[in-house]
C-alpha cells in the first residue's frame, strides 16, 4: 500500500471499522462534529456509496445474483471510484477524510465469505494507508441486540444469507457476523487497529477517540514546526 | 497456476468457497484487439461445432447479467480510470465465469469466450496498471484449454477499423490523453495494445493465427487446432471413465464371487492360493 507521502501538507485519513451494530457510525459522526467545531476541513465517505456501481449492487442484491467473488469485486470497484474522486484529491488538498468502513471491511467480511485472504489483500494494494483505523469491538450478542432493537428487518447479505448458514435470518446473522468478528480480531495486530470497547458508554468511547485523534494532529503539527 | 478440485486449473487461488466439480467441457478463448474479426470467427466456429454435435455456449466481454448495463453507462460517462475500468471488467468476468462458464463446463459444453482475461490484462497494463496486480485480481479465473490469438499489425488494423466502424472514444484510448489528435491517439493506443498481446502470446502460450489472411483460411486454421484439442479431450475422457470403471469392475467380480457360496471351478482344484500359483510359476519360463 502506498501513502500520499509526496505531499508535505496532506490531510489525515481516519477510518472506523467493526461489525454491523458495533456503534462505529455513531462514533464517526460525533468525531466529525468535533473536528468541524475545532475548525478543521473535513469530508465524510461511506463504504459502498459511489454512483458507479450503485445500480449493479442494488440489482445483484435484489436478485441474489452475488457470489463471494462478485460481492468482493463490486465493493472493490466502489472503493476504487471513491478513492479516486472522494478521498485522494481531498487528502492532497490537506482536508481530513473520515471513512465509515475501509479496506479492512473487505478483509474481514469477504474472507468470512470464503475468498482467499491473499487475493483480497492484493486486490486492495492500490489503497492509501490511513493515519488511524479505529476498531469498535462488541460481542456478537450485543450487536445482534442493537440490530434487532433498531431495524425492522435484517438484510439478506448483512446476515450472510447467501452462504446458507441458516434459513433463519437472526441465526444466520449471528453466525456470519460471528465469523466477521473473528476475522477483525485476527487482523487487529496485522494492521495496527486502535481497539475501542464498543460496549462502553457512547461519550466515553468518543473521549477516547478524540484524544487519539488530537494526538495525531499534534504529532503532525510538531513535525511541521520541526521542519520549518 | 494452481490445481483446484478435480484438476480444474486456475490462474491463482480460484474459487476457494465453491466446489467447481468435474469440468467435463472444454474452454476455448479467442483473443485479439478491436476489429480483428473475432466475432466472425466465433460464429463460424460455433456453426461448425454444432453441426458436429457439440453443445456450444458463448460468452462475450462485458455481457454479464450483473454488470453489462453498469459498464455501458460508466463508459458513456468517461469518468473511469485504470483502476475502476479494470475492476468493472473483473466483476463482469467473475459473474460470467460463475454463472455461465463453470456451469456450462460442468455439463460438458464447449465454451467459446470472445475475449478472456488477457483483454483485461492488455487494457489495464497499457493504462499503467502493475501487470502482477491485474494478474492477481483475475486469480479466480479458469485457465482455458486453448487460447486462439488473432494477430494483426497496427498498420493493417487501423485503416480496417476506420473503414468498418469508425473511431470510438475507448478504442482510441482517449482516456489516456495520448494527444489531442484523435487519429494519432487511436493509432498509438492500438499499437500499444498489440504489443501487450504479443508479449502475452509468449507468456501464456497462445496459438497465434495470422488475422490478415482470408476469413475462410483463418477459420480453417482455427478448426484444425480445435479439432485436435477436442480429440485429445475425448481420449482423456475415455481414459478417465476407464479409470472410474476399473474399481467398479473389480468390485463387481468380488461381489459376484461372494454371491455364489461355492464357486464351481476352483472348488474342485483347491484353494484360491493354489489357483494363483501356476500363473506365478509360469512367468519366469516365458522369458
Amino acid at each position: 500500500m502506498s501513502r500520499g507521502r509526496r505531499l508535505l501538507r496532506r490531510g489525515r485519513l481516519i477510518v472506523v471499522e467493526g461489525i454491523d451494530g458495533s456503534g462505529k457510525s455513531t462514533q464517526i459522526k460525533l468525531l466529525h462534529k468535533w473536528l468541524e467545531a475545532r475548525g478543521h476541513q473535513v469530508v465524510f465517505t461511506e463504504w459502498n456509496s459511489s454512483d458507479l456501481v450503485r445500480q449493479a449492487t442494488k440489482r445483484g442484491k435484489k436478485k441474489n445474483l452475488l457470489t463471494p467473488t462478485t460481492f468482493s469485486l463490486l465493493h472493490a470497484t466502489d472503493f476504487a471510484d471513491r478513492l479516486t474522486y472522494r478521498i485522494i484529491p481531498y487528502l492532497k488538498a490537506g482536508i481530513t477524510v473520515l471513512a465509515d468502513r475501509y479496506i479492512y471491511t473487505a478483509f474481514a467480511r469477504d474472507i468470512a465469505r470464503g475468498v482467499d485472504p491473499r487475493w483480497a489483500r492484493d486486490l486492495y494494494k492500490f489503497a492509501v494507508t490511513p493515519d488511524v483505523a479505529f476498531y469498535f469491538r462488541v460481542p456478537i450478542e450485543v450487536a445482534v441486540g442493537r440490530i434487532l432493537g433498531t431495524r425492522a428487518k435484517i438484510k439478506f447479505y448483512e446476515a450472510g444469507m447467501d452462504l446458507g448458514l441458516s434459513p433463519d435470518a437472526v441465526e444466520s446473522f449471528r453466525l456470519f457476523q460471528g465469523r466477521v468478528l473473528k476475522e477483525y480480531d485476527r487482523i487487529t495486530e496485522e494492521f495496527g487497529f486502535r481497539v475501542i470497547d464498543g460496549t462502553r458508554p457512547i461519550d466515553s468511547q468518543q473521549q477516547q477517540v478524540r484524544s487519539i485523534v488530537a494526538r495525531l494532529y499534534n504529532r503532525d503539527a510538531g513535525l511541521f514546526e520541526a521542519a520549518s | 497456476m494452481t490445481q483446484g478440485k478435480d484438476c480444474a486449473k486456475f490462474f491463482g487461488h480460484g474459487l476457494p468457497y465453491a466446489d467447481v466439480g468435474d469440468l467435463k467441457g472444454t474452454l476455448i478463448t479467442i483473443e485479439g484487439t478491436d476489429g480483428v474479426g473475432r466475432s466472425t470467427q466465433v460464429n463460424l466456429l460455433r456453426e461448425w461445432l454444432e453441426v458436429q454435435g457439440y453443445g456450444v455456449i458463448e460468452t462475450g466481454w462485458t455481457r454479464s447479467e450483473l454488470m453489462s448495463e453498469t459498464i455501458g453507462v460508466a463508459k458513456a460517462g468517461h469518468s473511469l480510470n485504470q483502476l475502476t475500468l479494470s475492476l468493472l471488467y473483473a466483476t463482469d468476468f467473475a459473474d460470467r465465469l460463475e454463472k455461465i462458464v463453470v456451469p456450462a463446463l460442468r455439463s460438458g459444453f464447449v465454451v467459446l469466450a470472445d475475449r478472456y482475461v488477457f483483454t483485461a490484462f492488455a487494457r489495464s497494463v497499457v493504462r499503467g496498471a502493475d501487470p502482477r496486480w491485474i494478474r492477481n485480481v483475475f486469480g479466480f479465473a479458469l485457465v482455458p484449454e486453448l487460447t486462439l490469438y488473432l494477430k494483426i499489425d497496427a498498420n493493417t488494423l487501423v485503416p480496417r477499423l476506420l473503414r468498418t466502424r469508425g473511431i470510438d472514444y475507448w478504442e482510441a484510448g482517449m482516456d489516456m490523453h495520448l494527444g489531442t489528435d484523435l487519429f494519432e491517439s487511436f493509432r498509438k493506443y492500438q499499437w500499444r495494445l498489440i504489443r501487450e498481446y504479443n508479449k502475452m502470446a509468449r507468456e501464456f502460450g497462445f496459438v497465434t493465427v495470422d488475422a490478415t489472411l482470408m476469413v475462410e483460411e483463418i477459420q480453417a486454421r482455427i478448426r484444425r487446432r480445435v479439432q485436435a484439442l477436442l480429440e485429445e479431450r475425448r481420449i482423456q475422457a475415455l481414459a478417465g471413465s476407464l479409470d472410474r470403471l476399473r474399481p467398479l469392475l473389480f468390485e463387481a467380480e468380488e461381489e459376484s464371487a461372494g454371491e455364489r457360496p461355492e464357486p464351481p471351478v476352483p472348488q474342485g482344484i483347491g484353494s484360491a492360493e493354489s489357483v494363483a500359483e501356476p500363473r506365478v510359476a509360469r512367468a519366469p519360463s516365458r522369458d
